[in-house]
């Protein structure tokens, strides 16, 4: 949008430069964004991030493989265990072991229910900002059966480890399924309970739709992925381009926007939750019964009785823990659908049970790239949405 | 003198300085400065099964001038730092922090560049919280130490006041 | 699928590549760091191979690496069709004398802040970027953190945050708005 330098001249208005973040209520973590305005509108805008650059890449130089696992829960933290997976399942794949069925379902049960918290998380906090208060309660109280769910599995709620290279920490517990079935249903009657109170209402409309519209051409070329590129109406989705663990067997829908506004960032969202929701029930019917840890033994802990009694047993022990898997040198760029979009890992190995260099392909950074352009002539309440609607988790730009 | 014996239950006689403590300690503002998962958890003490508000501190203030309790949640990068030393002495006195989880306390697993090795390396600490996350419960055992410690301490009316010395510097 | 690709680009770039090969199933392509930007227009405005999506753009440092490379840094371009549903991987070789590259920013918009973030990481420069400036570590920070001769617990205190006022008037100098 233009401004004619008369109107400048004859109001004497100045641009008022505002600094939004790095500590705001509403900018979801250590964002900043510092604007220019004009009264209530944006003229241009400056982003910085890195005030959660925690030094990833470099630390997990210095780990082993499985030690590496814990550092990769806190890249996106509301939904850990997608990234445990993304990683295990590109250092299986240059190792070129197979993991067991059991473990492959139980990954992906876990992984869409961390799909649907994330989702949850992303909502409630965007219906807080807007002025929808009632709602983070309901949304927010459903992250909490889950987590139950979650600590009686793994041991903590919210950064689990739960996946190891080759297989997972532990088998499922007695029960999980009666669990994780009553949650589902509690789940839905919350997205129930909240789009009965927002789907109609004339203020979330008018705060949400066409504002801050990102265009095919444009969302393709920032790099755009997940539901934020779905919303602008292309229909890429990992698990469907590049099936993995099943997927391409089991029966869901990629809910796709047409405008590619607010409006459509968040309804995609919903949807999704209905999605997965279906996702988990159809993989909790056929979970096969068996073994969760592959059994080659270069990856794999030997069985306890092994260890104590046996030398070699208690060598293989010792030389997984203390030197790390070892991984045959090369590399590799794999990639899975995280809650934000596709989250790759590039990964060169040396030959040692250390990595040599792991480069995580961040789905918020390509996103929040795009965000100083696509505010641009729009008023603060609206770019305050629209912050809202992209889910920028500041562990995983910042890494 | 006789007032009590005709007021009995009605009235309680105590120091300013008691009830002053007493209101503080139940109505504390925090000001949740959350930078990474800690904060999520803090998120999760403000919904319902958790349920901060019955301890007096759920209008969570974002303005620092607002707020009397600090709670950092989260890793504190070096690009971070001068932001919190700024928003710790933009809050008026009394103030308390809390360093919440293992990142704030220590820098918790990130030895590296560019984290900041435990905020008491910036700024003064009252109570610190282990875990990575640490429980919501965690959290709210750490509020009830802080307002055990407002109840311990003497408050400005309470301390001696120095003489003003008039002479040439 | 690769063949499509690594045939099209032996046909006509012919010269400038220096390597092709297959890595756990992906196949990757070393080619000559001028020819760069003519590769990746040609492999983007290409109707047979239309890689319209810059997934990813990252650097690595070999200096420590058991197997010897050519040149101490390389630049990986990971590319992706939307339509045809095809990945290839681009490297480019850096040597130390000359630690720079023409940048992709004409090309796709994400690779804006990927190469700031390799700037800031590993030192290298991207010739026509329109803001080459760091981004993860503060703006006090002398040295690049992911090369493997930086120590990982040298840390550097930053004493005041940067006002961004100078991007601020480049962007608004370029809007015709001067402050």
């Amino acid at each position: 949008m233009t401004i004619e330098k008369e109107f400048y001249k004859d109001l004497h208005t100045e641009l008022l430069f505002v600094n939004f973040g790095p500590s705001h209520p509403a900018s979801h973590g250590t964002l900043r964004t510092f604007c220019a305005l004009d009264g209530e509108k944006v003229i241009t805008a400056v982003s910085e991030i890195g005030y959660l650059h925690r030094g990833f890449e470099k630390t997990v130089e210095h780990k082993t493989y499985n030690q590496v696992i814990p550092y990769t829960d806190r890249l996106n933290y509301v939904s850990s265990i997608m990234n445990n997976v993304g990683f295990s399942k590109a250092v299986e794949k240059m190792l070129g072991i197979t993991i067991t069925d059991r473990c492959i379902f139980i990954r992906v049960i876990i992984s869409e229910l961390m799909r649907i918290i994330d989702h949850l998380v992303c909502l409630a906090a965007l219906l807080v900002d807007l002025g929808a208060l009632t709602n983070y309660w309901y949304l927010y109280n459903k992250r909490e059966v889950v987590y139950t769910i979650l600590e009686k599995l793994t041991g903590a709620r919210l950064t689990n480890s739960f996946t190891r290279i080759g297989g997972l920490y532990r088998d499922l517990y007695d029960g999980f399924e009666d669990d994780v079935k009553f949650a589902l249903t509690d789940i839905e009657k919350a997205i129930n309970d909240v789009l009965k109170l927002n789907k109609k209402n004339k203020i979330f409309l008018d705060r949400t739709q066409d504002v801050c519209i990102v265009s095919k051409e444009d969302a393709i070329s920032y790099g755009f992925t997940g539901p934020c590129l779905r919303a602008s109406g292309v229909e890429y989705d990992v698990r469907k381009a590049n099936p993995y663990y099943y997927y391409d067997q089991f029966d869901f829908d990629i809910p796709v926007g047409e405008h590619g506004d607010t409006y459509d960032r968040i309804f995609v969202r919903f949807e999704e939750m209905n999605q997965s929701i279906k996702l988990v029930r159809q993989y909790l019917k056929k979970l096969p019964s068996g073994p969760i840890n592959s059994d080659d033994k270069r990856v794999s802990l030997p069985d306890k009785n092994d260890a104590y009694n046996n030398i070699e047993g208690l060598i293989n022990h010792f030389k997984i823990i203390y030197e790390g898997v070892k991984v045959p040198s090369g590399e590799i760029y794999d990639s899975t659908e995280a809650a934000n979009g596709e989250l790759g890992y590039y990964i060169i190995s040396d030959g040692s049970g250390t990595p040599y260099r792991v480069r995580v392909r961040p789905p918020c950074f390509y996103i929040f790239a795009s965000y100083p352009d696509i505010i641009e002539g729009y008023r603060i309440a609206d770019i305050i949405a629209t912050l809202g609607s992209l889910n920028i988790i500041a562990g995983e730009l910042d890494r | 003198m006789g007032l009590e014996k005709f007021l009995e239950n009605a009235v309680l006689t105590t120091t300013i300085s008691e009830v002053l403590k007493w209101g503080r300690k139940n109505s504390l503002y925090p000001f949740a400065f959350g930078t990474a998962c800690c904060a999520i958890e803090f998120m999760s003490l403000s919904s319902s099964v958790f349920d901060i508000s019955r301890f007096g501190a759920e209008v969570i203030r974002f303005s620092p001038r607002q707020a009397d309790l600090l709670l950092v949640a989260g890793t504190i990068t070096f690009k971070q730092a001068p932001i919190l030393k700024q928003i710790y002495e933009q809050m008026p006195e009394p103030k308390w922090v809390i360093s919440m989880g293992a990142c704030a306390s220590s820098g918790g697993f990130y030895d590296n560049y560019c984290t900041v090795q435990g905020i008491d390396e910036i700024i003064p600490v009252d109570v610190y919280i282990a875990g990575c996350p640490p429980r919501p419960e965690a959290i709210l055992d750490a509020i009830m130490l802080i307002q055990e410690k407002i109840q311990k301490e003497p408050t400005e009316y309470q301390k001696p006041k120095r003489p003003i010395v008039i002479g040439n510097e | 699928m690769e063949n499509i690709t690594i045939g099209k680009l032996k046909e006509n770039f012919s010269t400038s590549i220096l390597e092709i090969n297959t890595n756990n199933g992906d196949a990757f392509v070393l080619v000559e760091k001028k020819q760069i930007i003519p590769i990746l227009t040609f492999l983007k405005n290409d109707s047979e191979l239309d890689y319209n999506m810059l997934i990813d753009l990252s650097a690595v440092d070999y200096l420590k690496h058991p197997v010897k490379k050519a040149e101490r840094f390389e630049i990986v371009y990971q590319l992706y069709s939307l339509t045809k549903n095809h990945k290839i991987r681009i490297k480019v070789s850096i040597e130390m004398k000359d630690l720079c590259v023409d940048s992709a920013t004409s090309l796709w918009k994400s690779a804006n802040w990927a190469e700031r973030e390799v700037f800031d990481m590993f030192g290298i420069k991207f010739n026509g970027h329109p803001n080459l400036r760091r981004i993860l570590t503060h703006h006090e920070f002398i040295g690049h953190p992911l090369r493997k001769d930086y120590p990982i617990k040298k840390r550097q205190i930053l004493s005041v945050n940067d006002t961004l006022m100078d991007e601020m008037e480049q962007k608004l100098r370029e809007k015709g708005l001067k402050q």
